[in-house]
């Protein structure tokens, strides 16, 4: 009876046409008001609000210190030199390639230890995260042990293949991706190890192996996160120091990346240093902007259908 | 009835993981079942995980709708699982349409992404990244290869089938629970499986889409040559949906048979509870049965004879609810009846009526007019008399036969 009654309105309606397509609009729309009206309406405990503004300013202060120091006037001069363009260059182009090799081969491993149940998982998973806390220069060190023209493989590398990877191009890839590689494994391992499964499983019962699921289903699904992992890649590849300057040396237009160029003009122009810095900022502020208008409404849109 | 699907099982009983063979008597046994060849699913599941085990054999002919209805926790998902090859039998032995699915006992197992089954997920998992059409196309590109194209293409056909065309190119999230239900099984049949598993498949709707949907879903089932296998705790759509059904609790099938049977003689008191009947389990000798829960019942002074004459036999009573009466005054004897008297427990709103749960022995529950109500003043805690006609009792025997 009451069933009967109830079903009478939505058959009036037909199978949900009007309402249909409207009532997710409007969903969507309030859950992208939902962030600010829950940010507005929430009173900050000053416990809270005191630390968190002496947080933020010590991020801030010394950008805001880069930008009333800044040579303003001689900056069109500065900037317009061939070397800060070749550096800059360099730059964008190491940080790229080294993220792409990040992605290509960091994806993969960052399954293997989500999904994969190998004897060795935590400890690989462990030991990944190692290039994240030592000093970068450490790392450069080991870089050169490995890779170096009498490095434990670098030697075979020159000796067979005339490969030599130290205090060139592809040295400033390889040590970047060296450092950057653990910010977008555990990124996506992490993202991987909490995705839903059950939409694997259902991929099997469609008739998906496990590597054409991987390919249509749970890599899409881990697409933010994948994105989300390949900008902080990004970003600190190119801001890497320590381990290029090491393993690659600082030769103007081959290895001297923005950060070397920088540290390098410190001590004979401060200004052009100030200069140089004023434009890295520009450049990540920019990318992180574009990225994050392109990434973020995906990655909340996801997280929210899941 | 638990008993009658057992020996039409052409599953045969396997003695454990010790007859293992040499690779030898899998062809042997291949090559008795084509003779037959039986189309449908003949189950015999076993799977032992943790704590738990799911013991159940159950054949589902083709083009025949089992529901498979249960508590929280009775296996039902496992069931499923397994079925759709998510997980391994750990005993017993699958067959679909004459081909062996899983058999650990000879080590034959084919993972999902091989087998002939479609699976209706209880919260659909449409892919969020793809549109419906391209969900719907997912299982031909995947099982059957096809082109882009093509799969597009069929794809759309289902999309028009089932009403949906102008809304093939919403992604899941856009898409209201029925639309979305209707993608799930179109995703779910575009590949032609042999087997179609439904699990809770109207559990994820409101109630008032909930009846429409239902009506579409039998209507979809019901022109499908494949076997269906479908999970749910509502009652209502098993014995709408359903040709048969099987009740599982705590992973053991404790009865099955056509709906009507089921509802009008349960087994258990989950059963009963699904149905709305009292039930009460007892030994009957002459034209009384004495409860296993304390009391005593009058029954029809023939029905020893009429179910078999062995004396003292373990049997079940039923009484409807709306057969028993209400009194406020201790009833005078009249015709042969029962008179149980106990304080009211509860009184729950049911439909058009209330039922009164008086707390006798046995317990009892009592569907009554509100009129009824009203007159006999009764509230919580009064002490009241519930009479029952013995010809209104259904007594069966406890054990199939």
């Amino acid at each position: 009876m009451t069933s009967g009654t109830a079903a009478g309105p939505a058959d009036a309606t037909g199978p949900g046409a009007p309402g249909g397509p409207a009532g997710p609009v409007v969903a969507a729309a309030r859950a992208r008001r939902g962030g600010r009206r829950r940010a507005a309406d929430g009173q900050v405990p000053w416990p809270l609000a005191l630390p968190a503004a002496v947080a933020l300013a010590f991020l801030l202060f010394p950008l805001v210190a880069l930008l009333i120091r800044a040579p303003w006037r001689g900056l069109p001069d500065l900037l317009g030199q061939s070397s800060v363009r070749q550096a800059l260059f360099l730059s964008v182009q190491t940080a790229t390639v080294a993220t792409g090799v990040c992605v290509l081969i960091g994806v993969p491993l960052a399954w293997v230890i989500a999904r994969s149940r190998l004897p060795g998982r935590s400890v690989i998973q462990a030991l990944i995260t190692l290039p994240l806390v030592l000093p970068p220069v450490v790392d450069g060190v080991a870089l050169l042990l490995a890779f170096g023209r009498n490095g434990v493989i670098g030697r075979r590398l020159d000796a067979w293949f005339g490969i030599t990877l130290p205090f060139t191009t592809t040295g400033v890839v390889v040590a970047e991706a060296f450092v950057a590689m653990p910010f977008l494994v555990v990124s996506v391992a992490g993202a991987l190890a909490t995705a839903d499964r059950r939409y694997e499983d259902a991929a099997a019962t469609l008739g998906a192996g496990r590597w054409l699921a991987f390919r249509r289903v749970t890599l899409p699904m881990a697409g933010p996160a994948v994105a989300a992992g390949a900008v902080l890649c990004w970003a600190r590849a190119l801001g890497e120091f320590g381990a290029t300057i090491t393993f690659a040396g600082n030769f103007p237009g081959t290895t001297q990346t923005m950060p070397l160029a920088v540290y390098l003009a410190l001590e004979t122009d401060p200004d052009a240093a100030i200069a140089l810095s004023l434009l890295l900022l520009a450049v990540c502020v920019v990318v992180l902007v574009a990225l994050r208008r392109r990434w973020l409404p995906g990655a909340r849109g996801v997280s929210a259908a899941l | 009835m638990t008993g009658p699907d057992r020996p039409a099982e052409p599953v045969p009983p396997r003695s454990g993981p010790t007859s293992t063979g040499p690779a030898g008597t899998s062809p042997g046994e291949g090559g008795s079942a084509p003779s037959m060849r039986p189309r449908g699913l003949a189950a015999e599941v076993r799977v032992e995980r943790d704590s738990f085990t799911l013991r159940a054999a159950l054949t589902v002919p083709a083009g025949e709708i089992v529901c498979v209805l249960g508590p929280n926790g009775a296996g039902k998902t496992t069931l499923l699982r397994a079925l759709a090859g998510l997980l391994p039998l750990t005993g017993g032995r699958l067959v679909l349409d004459g081909q062996v699915l899983d058999d650990p006992a000879t080590g034959a197992f084919l993972p999902a992404h091989r087998r002939p089954v479609g699976v209706v997920f209880q919260d659909y998992l449409l892919f969020p990244h793809l549109s419906a059409r391209d969900n719907i196309a997912f299982g031909l590109r995947a099982r059957h290869r096809a082109g882009r194209r093509a799969a597009r293409a069929a794809a759309d056909g289902w999309l028009e089938r089932l009403g949906l065309a102008a809304h093939g190119d919403l992604r899941p999230a856009d898409l209201s629970g029925g639309q979305a239900q209707r993608v799930a099984i179109a995703r779910a049949l575009a590949p032609g499986p042999r087997l179609l598993l439904l699990d809770e498949p109207l559990a994820a709707l409101d109630i008032a889409t909930r009846s429409q949907v239902r009506a579409q879903l039998a209507a979809t089932l019901g022109t499908l040559d494949a076997s269906v296998l479908m999970v749910t705790h509502d009652p209502l759509d098993a014995m709408i949906l359903a040709d048969r059904l099987v009740i599982l609790e705590a992973g053991r099938v404790v009865q099955s048979g056509p709906a009507a049977e089921v509802a009008r003689r349960p087994r258990t008191p989950y059963v009963a509870r699904l149905v709305g009947l009292n039930l009460y389990a007892g030994m009957a000798s002459g034209d009384r049965v004495a409860l296993a829960g304390g009391g005593e019942l009058r029954v029809p002074a023939d029905v020893g004879r009429v179910e078999g004459d062995r004396g003292d036999e373990a049997v079940l009573v039923a009484i409807r609810p709306t057969a028993v009466a209400l009194h406020t005054e201790a009833p005078s004897c009249g015709s042969p009846r029962n008179v149980l008297a106990g304080p009211v427990e509860g009184l729950e709103p049911f439909g058009d009526r209330v039922r009164v749960t008086v707390a006798s022995t046995p317990a009892i529950h009592a569907d009554i007019t509100a009129a009824a109500l009203a007159d006999l003043r009764l509230a919580p805690g009064r002490l009241v008399w519930a009479t029952v006609k013995a010809t209104d009792l259904d007594v069966y025997p406890a054990h199939g036969s």
